[in-house]
């Protein structure tokens, strides 16, 4: 029994009473709960007698013993639910009993959180489901309503990435006198696809690398959508999915190209499609070589944000790129964090992410370096003219930033206490790049209300 | 007035938590904490598919028992502790929702988070597909005082739940 002793030291502070049980001579379980106290240098329990001759627990028979403990929550539930369960035979020793464990099953929520208990299951869960369908002749799996499924295995939330480069670019190109805002929504609906065909694309390769599989702590924001892993969808239908959205990313970047510029247009698009597709897919699997990040940076930023901005304008211009570096930064540093919690099933699968890679202080000191930098970026390109100075109102967002690095310092380890400092990550990144939309917004306004605004509104 | 003596109605009613014990396929118990429910004829528990190997030790063997023993589980006014012991059946026929149109309210008696649970359904999909333990008791050991070094009384129920 491993850890025996250390578990065995624990049973009299975390439990008020233990439960034997036996099978009684008609073969039916039986339980009685009784006292105890531990001896964990000698690995054994002792248990007080159980008077009564039909539940007298059994001599020299195995017997479970168990530990149970929750804490009453009034009007909501419980908590702080754990167990020991012990398996093991009794034998008589000064009128008490003594158990020697041969097996032990334990569970402290504590120690491991409810979700990875439950991921933990997920295999038993396949194996009854299976058995079940072969009884009823039909196929028995988990199901959701088309919403709530189509939201999961697309990550729909995540969209808001998408969104802060297009609004981005179109906003350059607004303040340079382009603004069509049917295309403007049609580039946003193609790069929206691309960014869906990328989630569904993630969920097929890492089920097929068993990445996801190795993965018992995911999170809202990590370790992929598991609609497969699940069974809530095949394999063939997410493939289909992936296939339809990079059809309709592909057809709409086709008729841009053709409307507003066909070469350039067909190369950012085949860029940003490369890095979606090849982002986990073989042969390249760019994210297992530590190169997810960097993809990501550019392409939801520089290449989506340019995108955006030619096809407004119809021509390169170095301010989209610049105004989409900050952005860019932010949203690598998104997955960075969310990579965090998936180290250990990443490095089973030999996806090789900078975490995996990295020491936890090398890993903190790259974020908020990185942070520093796309801060930087803002500031420096404000107060230089690059983009325009009330872009520098993204400073805002900078609070942000500090409960995502107190998260890595904190709960670095435990990755559903670093959950909620992970949505920070996201809100960093959206906030920014609103605020930095807005600070477009302002320019453009004043340039259109002043024939010559004042520095601090160009 | 159910087919259990009241002072052990009042435990499953009130408990919180308690501990079912299995046969496994070796003829060995296994005990699992669990919310017992209670509607004056038989005892429910649900099992998630994620932990159904209990489900499959009851399908091989339908024999089963439930403690009611954690002082801190149940609000009496004088603790007791019980022990049922009784014929189990499995009701997986629907997983996906058989449990919310039999047990639920029931469940949410008990435990009123439930409902903010069950509606975070999305992120916990296979937690809430089901399977219904369903006990009809056949026999009931009752400890006033919850003081198992005296002898129990016991109640033979033999036919008071068919």
């Amino acid at each position: 029994m491993s850890g025996s002793t250390e578990l065995l030291e624990s049973l009299e502070g975390n439990y008020t009473h233990a439960v034997i049980a036996f099978i009684d001579e008609e073969g039916y379980p039986l339980s009685v709960a009784t006292g105890f106290s531990a001896a964990p240098q000698r690995g054994v329990v002792i248990l007080d007698a159980v008077a009564g001759d039909q539940v007298r627990p059994p001599e020299g028979h195995e017997v479970n013993v168990v530990f149970s403990h929750i804490r009453p929550q009034p009007g909501i539930g419980y908590d702080e639910r754990r167990y020991v369960s012990l398996w093991g035979r009794l034998h008589r020793t000064n009128g008490q009993l003594e158990l020697v464990p041969e097996r032990v099953q334990h569970w402290d929520e504590q120690e491991m959180s409810f979700f990875e208990f439950s991921e933990r299951g997920v295999p038993q869960a396949h194996r009854y489901m299976d058995r079940l369908s072969e009884e009823a002749g039909r196929i028995i799996k988990p199901r959701l309503p088309a919403g709530w499924l189509f939201l999961r295995a697309t990550r729909l939330p995540f969209l808001s990435a998408t969104f802060v480069p297009v609004a981005l670019g179109t906003a350059v190109a607004a303040l340079q006198g382009e603004w069509h805002w049917w295309l403007a929504l049609i580039t946003l609906v193609a790069a929206a696809s691309v960014h869906l065909g990328l989630n569904v694309a993630n969920d097929v390769f890492d089920t097929t690398s068993g990445a996801d599989a190795a993965n018992l702590t995911p999170t809202q924001f990590s370790g992929g959508s598991r609609v497969i892993l699940y069974g809530l969808l095949s394999l063939r239908q997410m493939v289909l999915m992936m296939i339809g959205f990079y059809a309709v990313a592909v057809g709409i970047g086709l008729y841009l190209a053709a409307a507003r510029g066909f070469w350039p247009l067909f190369w950012i698009g085949a860029a940003g499609v490369f890095i979606s597709v090849f982002y986990t897919a073989p042969p390249f699997r760019l994210v297992h070589q530590g190169l997810g990040e960097i993809c990501v940076l550019l392409g939801v930023g520089p290449i989506m944000t340019m995108g955006a901005f030619y096809v407004q304008a119809q021509r390169w211009w170095w301010e989209a790129i610049y105004a989409s570096l900050p952005v860019g930064i932010l949203i690598a540093l998104v997955l960075y964090v969310n990579e965090v919690p998936d180290r250990p099933g990443d490095a089973k699968a030999g996806k090789r992410t900078l975490p995996v890679r990295w020491t936890k202080e090398t890993v903190i000191f790259v974020y908020t370096l990185a942070v520093g930098v796309g801060f930087a970026l803002i500031l420096g390109g404000a107060i230089a003219g690059v983009i325009p100075r009330p872009t520098a109102i993204a400073l805002a967002a900078i609070p942000l930033a500090i409960p995502v690095y107190s998260g890595l310092l904190d709960f670095y380890e435990s990755p559903y206490e670093l959950m909620p400092r992970m949505g920070k990550g996201v809100q960093l990144h959206l906030a920014t790049g609103l605020l930095l939309v807005l600070g477009y917004v302002i320019a453009i306004v004043a340039s259109h209300l002043m024939s010559s605004p004042p520095l601090f509104l160009r | 007035m159910g087919v259990l003596p009241e002072p052990i109605e009042e435990l499953l009613n009130t408990a919180l938590v308690g501990e079912l014990t299995v046969v496994d396929e070796r003829g060995r118990p296994v005990t699992h904490p669990l919310i017992p429910l209670y509607d004056g004829e038989r005892i429910y528990l649900t099992s998630s598919v994620l932990f159904s190997r209990k489900l499959e030790h009851i399908k091989a063997n339908p024999k089963v028992s439930l403690a009611i023993s954690d002082p801190n589980a149940v609000s009496v006014e004088r603790f007791r502790r019980a022990t049922i012991q009784g014929d189990a059946i499995v009701d997986d026929s629907d997983l996906h929702s058989g449990w919310e149109r039999r047990v639920l309210p029931l469940w949410r008696v008990k435990e009123p988070a439930i409902d903010f649970f069950l509606g975070k359904r999305v992120a916990l999909p296979l937690f809430f597909e089901r399977g219904i333990i369903e006990i009809r008791p056949r026999r009931a050991f009752l400890w006033e005082d919850g003081r198992t070094d005296a002898p129990p009384q016991i109640f033979e129920l033999e036919g008071a739940a068919r």
